[in-house]
């Protein structure tokens, strides 16, 4: 059921055309220093000091959320692309599982979209965030995580979009909504009773919590109060391997009814 | 073995009934043609064959696999080009091929030898470096042939190869069919609306509205309309008139010095009608029914006049009952 050298061949297929793509380094920079310098210089400004560290730093796990979110969504409707351009017919015809496939679009997903949070990492010492090596290692670990969760709800949606013509209403209604109810901006345990319970039920805010736990501790030796993390690490990292879980049953359940 | 059976083939979407119940098989070996004009049928009877789409009713076996029940073994002995372009545009030539020969399993020893005579092929050995997106439309069937030949398939089927091509191109790509078929041993299936293309095809069924209305060779298609048609001007038109209904007993059409005979074979007919009237006449002139004359015949219409848009509206119907389908799910 599971063919290794096609899921190999349709992620490095993935990996060669990222590669090739003109300024998809500069794009993998421009949002993340927009937010950081830009957005989060502006907003620090406004924002009372919530404990020992800067609005700057307190976006930093947002931002990086971001990053994987934007890039999951995007490298995951490549799928549409690939229907509009019929690509995807020589993909859907060969002697291969559907579940392959989608095996294959995730995994490409996953490590473009924790490559892109990996080199937005170089960030950390200009923000005055000194990490140690394992805390990196960690924070790469459930970067990986967050962006598979993403990338299978991403495939999930392509596999029923027909044309790119939905494609701004997704924005609109899923991702936006996704992005700034997730804690990214703001603490969520600020927010309005009815905006914290859809928060809450946001996978995107237990995986920026779950780099606010390797970052930003909320208690202990250097805990970051009200900017800090909210949740238990452990909890996080269930509710993202969960939403994982359903989202990739999902996307092959719908995969196997393309036709 | 047949290479391809089909019983009692039916496909419905939603209400529609695009495919109605037809039956045919297909030899080892052999071309066959699927004839029909826009929306007939044609491409969901090929979707069918090549496991992109589920039969409502009916069985399908395609090199002896069930199409329903084993997909895979059907799918690994095919090879498929596509009425529309399936080629990635941000590869190169050889990364196309290559990607197809990892789907398909094949073994890298053969792969790269493998890639190289089919490049060699259809004359693309010297571009194979070149990102797909710069080759012109005849450039990029030729691969899509190329690519659907790698895996080596017992059938290759074409859903309208020539569809889109300048008529230059079009007779290029079909010489080229030809000669493969010369060189390898290979069984082709493949749909058209060009009349004439359909002409390389060992067998043809020309299928409209879901049925199958006619089968045979094209020799054998062709003599269902009466057979061949004879012009004719002599001296005087209207006592040749006369005498081809007295020794003949053949309807004469036409007006004034042009005469019009319809016979089942000319190339019998005018030894015995130049031993009798010979003196008289000073122009024969002889045509052969085509396969579009056949087509007019049986369906009705011209094959080609057909509008572009009513495949179209078909496919937006089968679309839109997909998505229909996804939503009650």
């Amino acid at each position: 059921m599971i063919e290794g050298r096609a899921i190999y061949v349709i992620t490095l297929r993935e990996l060669i055309k990222l590669v090739r793509q003109k300024g998809s380094l500069i794009n993998t920079f421009a949002r993340p220093i927009l937010w950081l310098f830009v957005v989060g210089s502006g907003l620090s400004q406004i924002v009372q000091r919530g404990g020992p560290i800067s609005y700057k730093q307190f976006m930093f796990p947002g931002v990086m959320g971001m990053v994987i979110l934007f890039s999951s969504i995007f490298s995951s409707i490549s799928i549409v692309w690939d229907r509009e351009f019929g690509f995807l017919r020589e993909i859907l015809v060969a002697p291969i599982s559907r579940l392959s496939i989608v095996i294959g679009k995730a995994i490409s997903g996953t490590l473009s979209s924790s490559l892109q949070a990996a080199v937005i990492m170089i960030f950390l010492p200009l923000l005055g965030i000194h990490v140690r090596p394992a805390q990196l290692l960690g924070l790469f670990a459930l970067a990986v995580l967050l962006s598979f969760a993403l990338t299978s709800l991403g495939i999930l949606i392509a596999a029923h979009m027909e044309t790119f013509g939905v494609f701004n209403v997704i924005m609109n209604l899923l991702v936006m909504p996704l992005f700034f109810l997730s804690g990214a901006i703001y603490p969520v345990n600020l927010l309005p009773f009815g905006i914290r319970f859809l928060s809450r039920c946001n996978p995107l805010t237990y995986g920026i919590d779950a780099f606010k736990n390797v970052l930003l501790p909320k208690v202990g030796a250097g805990g970051h109060g009200a900017l800090g993390a909210e949740f238990p690490l452990g909890l996080d990292i269930l509710v993202v391997a969960l939403f994982s879980l359903v989202m990739i049953s999902l996307a092959v359940a719908s995969f196997r009814k393309i036709q | 073995m047949a290479a391809i059976e089909v019983h009692s083939l039916i496909k419905n979407f939603g209400p529609l009934r695009a495919v109605d119940g037809i039956s045919f098989s297909v030899k080892e070996g052999e071309i066959f043609g699927l004839l029909g004009p826009n929306g007939a049928g044609k491409s969901t009877t090929i979707n069918i064959l090549c496991t992109l789409l589920q039969p409502t009713m009916g069985k399908v076996l395609v090199n002896g696999y069930d199409c329903v029940r084993e997909p895979e073994s059907v799918r690994s002995s095919i090879g498929l080009i596509f009425q529309d372009p399936t080629l990635d545009n941000e590869l190169t030539a050889w990364e196309n091929l290559k990607f197809h020969c990892y789907l398909y399993n094949m073994e890298r020893r053969v792969m790269k030898e493998r890639i190289g005579e089919m490049l060699d092929l259809v004359g693309l050995a010297d571009r194979s470096r070149e990102l797909v997106k710069h080759f012109s439309g005849g450039m990029k069937r030729r691969l899509e042939i190329a690519r659907g030949l790698l895996h080596r398939p017992r059938i290759l089927f074409l859903d309208e190869p020539t569809l889109g091509l300048d008529p230059q191109t079009r007779d290029k790509i079909w010489g080229f069919i030809r000669n493969l078929r010369s060189q390898e041993q290979i069984t082709m299936f493949m749909t058209t609306h060009y009349m004439e293309e359909a002409e390389v095809c060992d067998q043809i069924a020309v299928i409209d509205q879901g049925k199958i209305v006619a089968r045979g060779t094209p020799e054998h298609l062709k003599r269902m309309v009466k057979g061949d048609k004879i012009l004719l001007r002599g001296g005087d038109p209207d006592s040749l008139r006369r005498r081809i209904r007295a020794h003949f007993g053949l309807e004469v059409q036409g007006d004034h010095e042009d005469l019009l005979l319809e016979v089942e074979r000319a190339e019998e007919f005018i030894p015995r009608l130049l031993e009798r009237l010979g003196a008289e006449i000073s122009f024969v002139s002889v045509m052969k029914p085509s396969l579009n004359d056949v087509f007019l015949r049986l369906v009705g219409r011209e094959i080609r006049e057909e509008e572009a848009n009513s495949k179209d509206t078909k496919r937006q119907m089968a679309r839109a009952y997909h998505k229909a389908r996804w939503r009650r799910h």
